[in-house]
């Protein structure tokens, strides 16, 4: 068994010089899986991918090979692959470094998806601040169908697939995916109603796939190298490498690829540990919308099951560290104030209920709150978990909920500081002090 | 005392094809699949409360008011689901609020949400006492709110046309509205601006406050007939209309079941009304003909009535001073019946009756002019018209009815509908709606034979058979020969042929559809523009018939009308009578004594100029109406009669389907044209038997429908007209919103109508500059150019536009050659 709790996967060119071009992805195994997989059948494929169990990098976490495998087998309308490159939770970072450092790894992973769906056309969404990742990405597509890779008969395998590079307008609720897909027709970014589902009516009312940029990523590595390699990494459920993005209070912050499964002890000791030697407070294991985690959680296993089971979530593992020195209701407003400039305002739970929990955390840290306010805070919490149209509110919640069940203390600790101070104020009108 | 049975009565029952079993609240259900939990609920009388959902609009889920509780296969939903989104499923479980705390917890929570950011405002709001928000918090909100902090304002109101007014704090962000623009009237109208709790509704002009930038690339102007449903289906005071906001309050007012006067589609309405005062009119739900909405014109038109000129007294013509003075009834009655009598024992007199009466006053002229005036001189078609339309009208129109007729739900199944010399949109808007739903929910292909691609041939996702005015004829003649595919497809069961009044200045046209139709089978409709064409064509206000479709020529007929009326046998006049062009042309040239004019506007007629030489002419004119207008100033006894709110009475709509409305308004002492008509009759010694509207049904009801459909129209196709230099083709009709006569008083709106200009293409355009002026020998009318896919050669006018009254400058219509030159600078 390997001893080194690192695996560098998708992550084992970004150090290469140029690691971006062509040249450098093909003298390093690049396109060579793609010439595999053209040469087998697309049911082949997507059994592949369904025996290596690769899950869902973009938060979810549901079997890509299912997904897949729900497109129709006919081709009585085009069907599409979409990229979900609109990384934008916060904390997450780890797509925009994999297109920044080996763009083409994602371009292969798109030939073999397209194939397997039988897509002709592809589109990446990327997150429209991200603009020197979208250049990137343009090049590499630019290369790729200089090279052949792209275009009509590719490689004379008679298949064809155009890739084509989308910038987003910068909003959060287009990495929704039937968001992305209203935004990437030209609408106002809002999610649809489901059903139907993008595998019957996605893009254009066409068969659709979105697929995050981890997922697809990964598939020219299992097609290379085989399902029984993929599961020797991760765990029986979470199989395979992820791109941990290690970021906040630790000495060496940074993306960490290492198996599922990995706790964040052995993260931080990967990165050096807590920063300055301050003991951790709480994190986040999957970013701001997967429930905070304390100092209680660092042997919790960060893989799908193992974060769940913790009560929280393993998202996008975006790993944000918070040491002694953070508030947690300022990092809780602070989050409430991005879910409330986010949301998209289509249903009402989210819509209101954000505008609403934002002010209430803002007038509790200005220490203008009260002991009931936190009981408001849960009781709002609990009126959009589960209540709003798409998981955005599900996941404005989770630093509420969670901030006020490990830390309720210091959020009463400033409701009691704003009792005290107004209680010296006299009641009486014209009363000396 | 009821006792509730043991076991509920469904639980024997089997379940029939296309249904499915589930449970609400304890209670089983069989409910057809497809059909959304909210109505399944509803129809066991359990209301959930909703806001975006409405069942003529596409589900939204947006609100998240109607939470319910889902159980499916034994397996409770982790989440509460929302009812108007989730369809029936068998052996689904639902709780509702009724029986679910968590259900009713999620639905006292969104309530809660709504009200943080609505102001209190009910006090002011016109929606107050009607509003849903307000029901609906009273029943499933709670009695205070928790929110302590700062409200989201905006400032207000904000107007999104000259008639709709936005209050985006009122605003629930349910998008009924921006829904209903996008699904419904398919017009650039409103639509969702920013994000978040700034979210808000707006035009493309309003965006730019938030972005000046955009100003130059702002979106179409605000264009929509329909835009007054968004304030009906408002659930909260967001969206006023200008001419109700602050008038009164719900509670106020008496409400009262109405049918449309404006045009043919015959919609249901209803009629608030206080201290007998009409405030407004919304739409009435009839799932068979308006659904529940309404056009703009239907819904905000009806000040007319109200105009502070409305002829309440009788008016006679002072011989030595000239002047119409005041009259008591008895006396312009008498005068009237003398004149009249005069007339008809001299060289005759004729009836000019418009296409605006209800069904009983149409029969009562068609009555009065048989036997009290002894002639067949009468015809309702106050605009251009023919012979072979009247042939037409006689085989294939008259005695139509939703039973053996096109109907709107035929529409909506149609798979081909083909709109011929008819602009939907513009002439029969509700038939537009129906077209544009058959077509966006069921495929139906709607081609349009036309001269350029109108609003309403893009809403319909529709395809423009373009010819030039004058040439549809040729066109549908040519349509076995040169578009196979649209000849398969109107062979196709259920294709259906609509043609417009405008058929009547295409010679040739009704005898070409007829032939269409008979070849392919496609079902063929005529669809007037006005509300009474229809109910005078069955009450026999025309030249060559007699109530219920019988000719006027056939003597068993007549025989059978006569004894119906108890008149003499041998009564009736034999011979065809004249047409409304005749008539004019008879009274101009001195061959006519007299003339009943019911409602005519003489800018209407084919020849302005000469009925106004007519009127002037010296006959004796007795005018019934309800403002001074061009027929009164020559008349010699005005009779003034009641607008529609003040009379009972059914218009016949396109479909041939009677329309039924009762008095709104009562005790104003206004009488219905049928009432005048009858005592004026009495005075000549004719019994018409239509006292009252109910009468006159009752009298027209022992005549059933008999027509013969022989006769059938036969004309051929003449060659479109081919203009020389500097000359063009007149395509032109009639733009919903203009300057008729009942939209009148009512400024907010006129603001709503479309852009008046004139229509060329680019190459007809070319050198004309801005503005052009087409022009006859009778005058001309200057508009400003602008450039659509029309024939090269071809203008086009709207019919009776400010700037652009076609008939009163130019004495010409569609398909008439006019010249055209640059019209200079503004």
């Amino acid at each position: 068994m390997n001893t080194d709790p690192l695996t560098p996967v998708l992550t084992k060119r970004w150090l290469s010089p140029q690691s971006w071009r062509i040249s450098t992805y093909e003298k390093l195994e690049g396109y060579t899986a793609f010439r595999k997989a053209l040469a087998g059948t697309p049911e082949q494929l997507v059994q592949l991918i369904k025996d290596a169990g690769l899950r869902g990098r973009g938060g979810a976490g549901f079997p890509a090979g299912v997904k897949w495998s729900f497109m129709p087998q006919n081709e009585e309308k085009p069907h599409y692959l979409v990229i979900n490159a609109d990384e934008g939770e916060p904390g997450t970072c780890k797509d925009i470094p994999l297109m920044m450092a080996d763009p083409h790894s994602l371009i292969e992973g798109c030939i073999i998806a397209a194939y397997a769906m039988r897509s002709h056309h592809c589109f990446i969404y990327v997150r429209g601040e991200a603009l020197h990742c979208i250049r990137r990405l343009n090049a590499a597509v630019r290369e790729a169908y200089d090279a052949g890779y792209l275009g009509r008969n590719i490689i004379g395998s008679g298949f064809d697939l155009d890739i084509t590079v989308h910038a987003g307008a910068g909003a959060y609720i287009c990495g929704e995916e039937t968001a992305l897909l209203d935004s990437l027709e030209g609408r106002r970014g809002q999610p649809r109603l489901k059903p139907p589902f993008p595998a019957a009516a996605g893009l254009y009312a066409a068969p659709t796939t979105v697929n995050n940029v981890e997922t697809i990523a990964s598939v020219p590595f299992i097609v290379n190298g085989g399902a029984d390699w993929f599961r020797q990494m991760g765990t029986e459920k979470s199989p395979g490498p992820k791109i941990y993005s290690i970021s906040g209070h630790v000495e060496r912050p940074g993306q960490y690829e290492a198996p599922l499964g990995t706790t964040l002890r052995e993260l931080l000791e990967l990165c050096g540990g807590m920063k300055d030697g301050i003991p951790l407070k709480f994190w986040t294991p999957g970013g701001s919308s997967t429930p905070l985690f304390t100092a209680e959680h660092l042997d919790v296993p960060l893989d799908f099951e193992g974060a769940a089971e913790a009560g929280s979530m393993l998202g996008t593992t975006a790993v944000q560290v918070f040491n002694e020195t953070v508030s947690v209701p300022w990092a809780v407003m602070k989050w409430t104030q991005f879910y409330e400039h986010e949301s998209c305002g289509k249903c009402t739970p989210c819509r209101e209920g954000t505008y609403w929990l934002a002010q209430v955390l803002e007038r509790m840290v200005e220490g203008r709150g009260t002991e009931e306010d936190i009981d408001t805070l849960l009781d709002v919490c609990d009126n959009i978990l589960g209540r709003s149209f798409c998981a955005l509110g599900d996941g404005a919640v989770s630093p509420i909920t969670s901030g006020i069940k490990y830390f309720r203390d210091e959020f009463l600790a400033l409701c009691q500081d704003a009792r005290e101070r107004n209680a010296t104020v006299p009641e009486l009108v014209g009363a000396q002090q | 005392m009821t006792i509730a049975p043991d076991k509920s009565a469904t639980a024997e029952t089997p379940v029939p094809e296309g249904h499915v079993r589930l449970t609400i609240d304890g209670e089983e259900v069989i409910a057809p699949k497809g059909e959304l939990l909210i109505r399944t609920a509803e129809r066991l009388g359990t209301v959930i409360p909703r806001f975006c959902d409405h069942p003529l609009l596409d589900p939204a889920g947006a609100c998240r008011q109607c939470l319910v509780e889902v159980e499916m296969n034994g397996r409770p939903m982790p989440k509460p689901q929302a009812s108007c989104t989730m369809t029936v499923a068998d052996g689904m479980v639902v709780k509702t609020q009724l029986t679910s705390p968590v259900a009713d917890k999620a639905q006292q929570g969104v309530m809660e949400l709504l009200l943080i950011n609505h102001p209190l405002d009910c006090p002011i709001c016109d929606k107050g006492g009607e509003c849903p928000l307000q029901n609906q918090a009273m029943a499933h909100g709670r009695a205070d709110s928790r929110f302590r902090d700062r409200k989201r304002t905006f400032p207000k109101p904000l107007p999104i046309s000259t008639q709709v007014l936005l209050d985006r704090e009122r605003c629930v962000l349910c998008q009924r509205c921006t829904r209903f623009s996008d699904q419904i009237a398919g017009d650039p109208f409103i639509d969702l601006l920013e994000r978040g709790a700034h979210q808000q509704i707006g035009t493309a002009e309003t965006a730019d406050v938030f972005d000046l930038a955009s100003r130059t690339s702002s979106g179409k102007p605000f264009h929509s007939y329909f835009s007054g449903n968004t304030i009906q289906i408002c659930p909260v005071g967001a969206l006023t209309s200008a001419q109700y906001r602050f008038r009164s309050r719900p509670f106020d007012l008496v409400s009262s079941p109405n049918v449309c006067e404006h045009c043919a589609s015959g919609c249901a309405g209803r009629t608030d009304y206080r201290r007998g005062r009409v405030m407004r009119r919304l739409a009435g739900d009839d799932p068979e003909v308006n659904e529940e909405w309404l056009c703009d014109k239907g819904r905000f038109a009806f000040r007319y009535a109200q105009a502070a000129d409305r002829l309440r007294r009788p008016l006679v013509r002072d011989r030595e001073t000239g002047r119409l003075e005041e009259a008591p009834w008895t006396e312009a009655l008498r005068v009237a019946a003398e004149g009249l009598a005069k007339a008809r024992d001299g060289k005759g007199a004729a009836v000019l009756t418009g296409g605006r009466l209800t069904v009983e006053d149409a029969y009562a002229y068609s009555k009065f002019a048989r036997i009290a005036l002894r002639t067949n001189d009468i015809d309702f078609r106050a605009r251009a018209h023919s012979p072979e339309e009247l042939d037409f009208l006689a085989s294939r129109v008259v005695g139509t009815n939703p039973d053996n007729g096109v109907t709107y739900a035929e529409l909506e199944n149609a798979p081909l509908v083909l709109c011929v010399a008819f602009e939907p949109e513009e002439e029969s808007p509700i038939v537009f709606l129906r077209l544009r739903k058959a077509a966006r929910n069921k495929g139906t292909k709607v081609v349009h034979v036309g001269q350029w691609s109108t609003p309403a041939v893009r809403k319909t996702f529709g395809e423009l058979l373009a010819c030039v005015p004058g040439g549809e004829a040729a066109a549908i003649e040519g349509i076995a020969e040169h578009a196979t595919d649209l000849d398969e497809q109107l062979q196709q069961d259920g294709a259906v042929v609509l043609v417009g009044e405008r058929a009547a200045e295409v010679p040739g046209l009704f005898s070409a559809l007829h032939r269409l139709s008979s070849r392919t089978g496609a079902r063929l409709a005529w669809v007037p523009r006005r509300a009474g064409e229809r109910g005078a064509l069955h009450a026999g206000a025309l030249p060559t018939l007699l109530p219920g479709g019988r000719a006027v020529t056939d003597a068993d007929a007549r025989a059978e009308v006569e004894r119906t009326w108890g008149v003499e046998a041998g009564a009736l006049p034999t011979e065809p009578g004249r047409d409304t062009a005749g008539i004019v042309a008879a009274a101009a040239s001195g061959e006519l004594d007299a003339l009943l004019v019911g409602g005519v506007d003489p800018d209407d007629l084919p020849d302005p100029a000469l009925a106004r030489k007519a009127l002037a002419a010296g006959c004796f004119v007795v005018s019934l109406e309800l403002r001074p207008s061009a027929v009164t100033e020559y008349a010699d006894v005005v009779l003034p009669i009641a607008p529609v709110d003040e009379k009972s009475g059914s218009y016949l709509n396109w479909e041939g389907r009677r329309r039924e409305f009762s008095v709104t308004l009562e005790g104003t002492g206004a009488l219905p044209d049928c009432r005048v008509l009858d005592t004026l009759g009495v005075e000549m010694d004719a019994d018409l038997f239509t006292q009252t509207p109910e009468a006159a049904w009752d009298d027209l009801s022992r005549l059933p429908t008999r027509p013969q459909r022989n006769g059938a129209p036969d004309v051929p196709h003449a060659q479109p007209p081919a203009p020389g230099s500097g000359q063009a083709v007149l395509a032109t009709w009639r733009q919903l919103l203009d300057d008729g006569s009942l939209q009148v008083e009512e400024p907010h709106l006129a603001g709503t109508a479309r852009r008046v200009v004139a229509r060329l293409s680019k190459a007809t355009a070319e050198g004309l500059g801005d503005r052009v002026t087409v022009s006859t020998g009778r005058g001309s009318v200057t508009l400003p150019v602008e450039v659509a896919d029309l024939p090269d050669g071809v203008v086009w006018l709207p019919g009776n536009s400010e700037g652009s009254k076609v008939r009163a400058s130019l004495g010409a219509g569609h398909g008439a050659v006019v010249s055209i030159a640059a019209g200079g600078e503004r």
